[in-house]
């Protein structure tokens, strides 16, 4: 197999700014020209001072911001997506079953019970309700959210306890392509340790991942590649 | 005309333009089966309710050799019925009777008669509320607009009622028909026991609503169908009694409370067709 | 800028041989200048939720209604790709026709229950109404299937033949969700489908929509002026601000990198927690 075919992302050129029409119009420029390849199998860690926009650059990967210039090429099975022009609906599919975003934030409807937030992106897939609900558990204990708050939802837990079944909730599909926008913060050594498992795993399935994590440890154990997000 | 025909009035009372144009709604109606012709209705001396939709209709079709019966929940000796057989006979001078037999035209309310109707006979139902789907959907606007693209699920929905609340299709009266398979029609508050006597009648069948100036009909050898559910068949009343005075055992019977125990006795609501079947048995033929 | 008129990629082909669900070309419909909603265009593809925001006065409500085919607009063209009659243009057609895609097709949950439900007939009859309206006449049937469907709602099935006057908002709403489901329609226009509604009610309301219309495969058209019940259930968003759209794209994309000026007031006018 070739570079080529293994590529899962492909950043060119792209560029990124931001204008805010209701303080005086005053726009910033993020991203100049940015270009970065991933292969399948490789971590690359972004690095780089507070506000230099590793999160922008993390956010346009996820279609979660628009960019002004450039291609952002994701590798959609046998397709290539350039999700810069692509239809709402294509990106859509294509986080349903390719691409994850794991933040520390978790964002859910209130109501919905621990158990059901971590499974439904697999559910989503199409999987068998048990088939989920066995992955979910295992990921919960993995990442030891006590079995009492399964059946809980997760908006009364602890900052600590939602933002590791937000980790649950990205890791339960096999995405080939994983962002993780410092879903260690303010983690626990134990937990922290799990997660750096899940990313070794994902990475071993052939994820690409892109990531972003402000602590030295888990970036020298994940990291293939350290990039400074002023130097792509 | 007769010598008792009140002066001054026109025949049937009706001024003969009235009349045709009335007579142009029945035809109206009776050239599409069971749809609501408007018409301008007239003032009758009778207040509305009282029979004024169907008084308009018999004086339009009325002639000098009718005879006329009239009849209020089956019985020719009621007020109602008795009023307006009178004003027939004041304002048209023809010829009244009890008799379903003899009878040309059958104005009535509530009921139609046991005895089979025959291809030279005429019934007038006097109607309250012509709209069957007025109880689902008060718009009137919304119901022509109904009937008029054969819109009729919704009528289910009081049978469906019914039967989740009673366990049986309770609606007893004022049954809704389907008519030639095109128009749902409201057969005026006639108990359902009489629905299967509207389908293929020989006689014509004219519905007259004076409150609301609607005109409706139901040609001879129509198709008249009662709703019902594929699981809920339309059934009609049935009575363990027989009537107390002529022993009938297949009519609508009504219940009659004798004294202040509550003692109660079922009796023909048909009375003509009661006294007909005792003059028999105490004459046989 | 927008994402409306993102061409497609080559290697995109199947992405563009699906039809989509409906077409809207140009829609007009002003009843006083600023007043209406005009210049709309786009396409809503099968299995899409789109979201219609923006502040009340905004034209949400009136392009919603002419979307629907209950409010003739004063030109352009909603084209429906139906199952049962094929391409057609709603204005263009007949009413008969309209008039059972609202019944079969189609659903629509209003913000007020009670103008989506028959407040006079029983639980089970609301729902039974669709059922009775497309040709069943089994009752024992058609009961049946109001009875799931309440379940599929969350009402307790002992509730079947209580009226909806004797529900809660919330109940209300989720019957009148059930009475349109029914029928298993393709399309659903919701106006504001939680308005009115605690917030504790809202939660279990946009929880249940969120699943039906993932299992169901719905597509959505959701008028809503509230950004969190747009970000929870649209998968892509119009901005409207005096009767025209400002921008559109993907919903996440519109509320966290929004780029006209009034989708950024009305995306930092929220309160966050």
């Amino acid at each position: 197999m070739s570079m080529i075919e293994t590529t899962m992302i492909n950043v060119s050129g792209v560029e990124k700014s931001f204008t805010l029409h209701n303080q005086g119009g005053a726009s910033f420029e993020v991203l100049n020209n940015a270009s970065l390849q991933v292969q399948a199998g490789e971590c690359v860690v972004l690095h780089g001072q507070s506000g230099a926009g590793k999160s922008t650059f993390l956010k346009a990967l996820y279609a979660n911001y628009s960019v002004n210039e450039g291609s952002i090429v994701l590798r959609d099975g046998e397709q290539r997506v350039d999700i810069t022009s692509a239809l709402p609906r294509r990106i859509i599919a294509l986080r349903r079953q390719t691409l994850g975003y794991v933040s520390q934030f978790l964002r859910v409807i209130p109501r919905v019970p621990t158990l059901e937030v971590v499974m439904q992106p697999l559910l989503d897939l199409g999987v068998e309700r048990e088939i989920c609900e066995a992955k979910a558990k295992e990921l919960l204990s993995r990442l030891n959210v006590p079995e009492r708050l399964w059946h809980l939802a997760p908006s009364t837990f602890s900052g600590g306890e939602q933002q590791r079944v937000n980790i649950a909730r990205g890791f339960i599909v096999d995405y080939p392509i994983l962002l993780l926008d410092e879903p260690t913060a303010s983690l626990d050594a134990n937990n922290r340790r799990v997660v750096v498992e899940l990313i070794r795993e994902a990475k071993q399935r052939g994820a690409a991942i892109v990531g972003i994590f402000h602590d030295e440890d888990i970036r020298d154990a994940v990291a293939d590649r350290l990039v400074d997000i002023k130097a792509i | 005309m007769n010598a008792a025909t009140a002066t001054g009035y026109n025949f049937a009372y009706l001024d003969e333009q009235s009349k045709r144009m009335i007579r142009r709604a029945i035809l109206k109606g009776v050239a599409i089966p069971g749809y609501q012709v408007p018409f301008g209705g007239r003032e009758m001396p009778l207040p509305h309710g009282w029979g004024t939709g169907g008084m308009q209709v018999t004086a339009s079709v009325i002639g000098e050799a009718d005879r006329l019966k009239v009849i209020d929940q089956g019985a020719d000796d009621t007020t109602n019925a008795v009023s307006i057989r009178r004003f027939f006979a004041s304002t048209a001078g023809v010829e009244t009777t009890e008799q379903t037999a003899d009878a040309t035209l059958i104005q009535t309310r509530h009921r139609i008669p046991e005895r089979a109707l025959q291809e030279n006979q005429i019934l007038i139902y006097q109607v309250p509320i012509p709209e069957p789907l007025r109880f689902i959907e008060p718009r009137e606007s919304e119901t022509r607009k109904m009937h008029a693209l054969s819109e009729y699920g919704a009528m289910q929905v009081k049978l469906y009622e019914d039967v989740a609340r009673f366990g049986h299709i309770a609606t007893s009266y004022d049954y809704p028909v389907m008519v030639n398979g095109r128009y749902m029609m409201d057969p005026s508050p006639i108990p359902k026991f009489d629905n299967p006597k509207m389908d293929m009648m020989p006689a014509l069948q004219l519905f007259g609503a004076g409150f609301e100036k609607r005109i409706y009909a139901v040609p001879p050898y129509t198709k008249v169908e009662s709703l019902d559910f594929d699981d809920y068949p339309f059934e009609v009343q049935s009575w363990e009694e027989n009537c107390s005075i002529c022993g009938s055992n297949h009519s609508f019977l009504d219940e009659v409370i004798i004294d202040d125990a509550g003692s109660k006795m079922f009796v023909c609501s048909d009375t003509d067709y009661c006294r007909e079947r005792v003059a028999q048995q105490e004459n046989p033929a | 800028m927008s994402n409306a008129a993102a061409q497609l990629q080559p290697n995109e082909g199947e992405w563009q041989d699906i039809e989509p669900l409906l077409s809207v070309r140009d829609i007009n419909k002003f009843y006083a200048p600023g007043k209406g909603c005009g210049n709309i265009n786009f396409d809503l593809y099968p299995g899409e939720v789109l979201g219609i925001v923006g502040e009340s006065g905004s034209g949400k409500s009136t392009l919603l209604s002419c979307l629907s085919a209950r409010l003739t607009p004063d030109s352009g063209q909603v084209i429906y790709n139906s199952e049962q009659f094929g391409a057609m243009d709603l204005y263009a057609c007949e009413e008969s026709q309209r008039r059972v895609l609202m019944r079969s097709e189609w659903g629509i949950v209003h913000q007020h229950a009670r103008d989506g439900l028959r407040m006079n007939v029983s639980a089970g009859a609301n729902i039974g109404e669709r059922l009775m309206a497309v040709g069943e006449r089994h009752y024992g049937e058609i009961r049946e299937k109001a009875a799931e469907w309440l379940q599929a709602v969350e009402i307790d099935t002992g509730r079947i033949d209580d009226r909806p006057s004797q529900f809660s908002g919330g109940m209300q709403q989720r019957l009148q969700i059930a009475r349109n489901l029914v029928t298993h329609p393709n399309l659903i226009f919701m106006d504001e489908p939680t308005g009115g509604l605690d917030v504790s009610v809202q939660a279990k309301l946009l929880d249940l929509l969120r699943n039906l219309v993932s299992r169901l495969g719905l597509s959505v058209i959701i008028v809503t002026h509230d950004l969190a019940v747009a970000r929870l259930l649209a998968h892509r968003l119009m901005v409207m601000r005096r009767g025209e759209v400002v921008e559109t794209g993907l919903t996440d994309q519109v509320l966290d990198d929004p780029q006209h000026p009034y989708t950024q007031l009305l995306v930092s006018s929220i309160l966050q927690n």
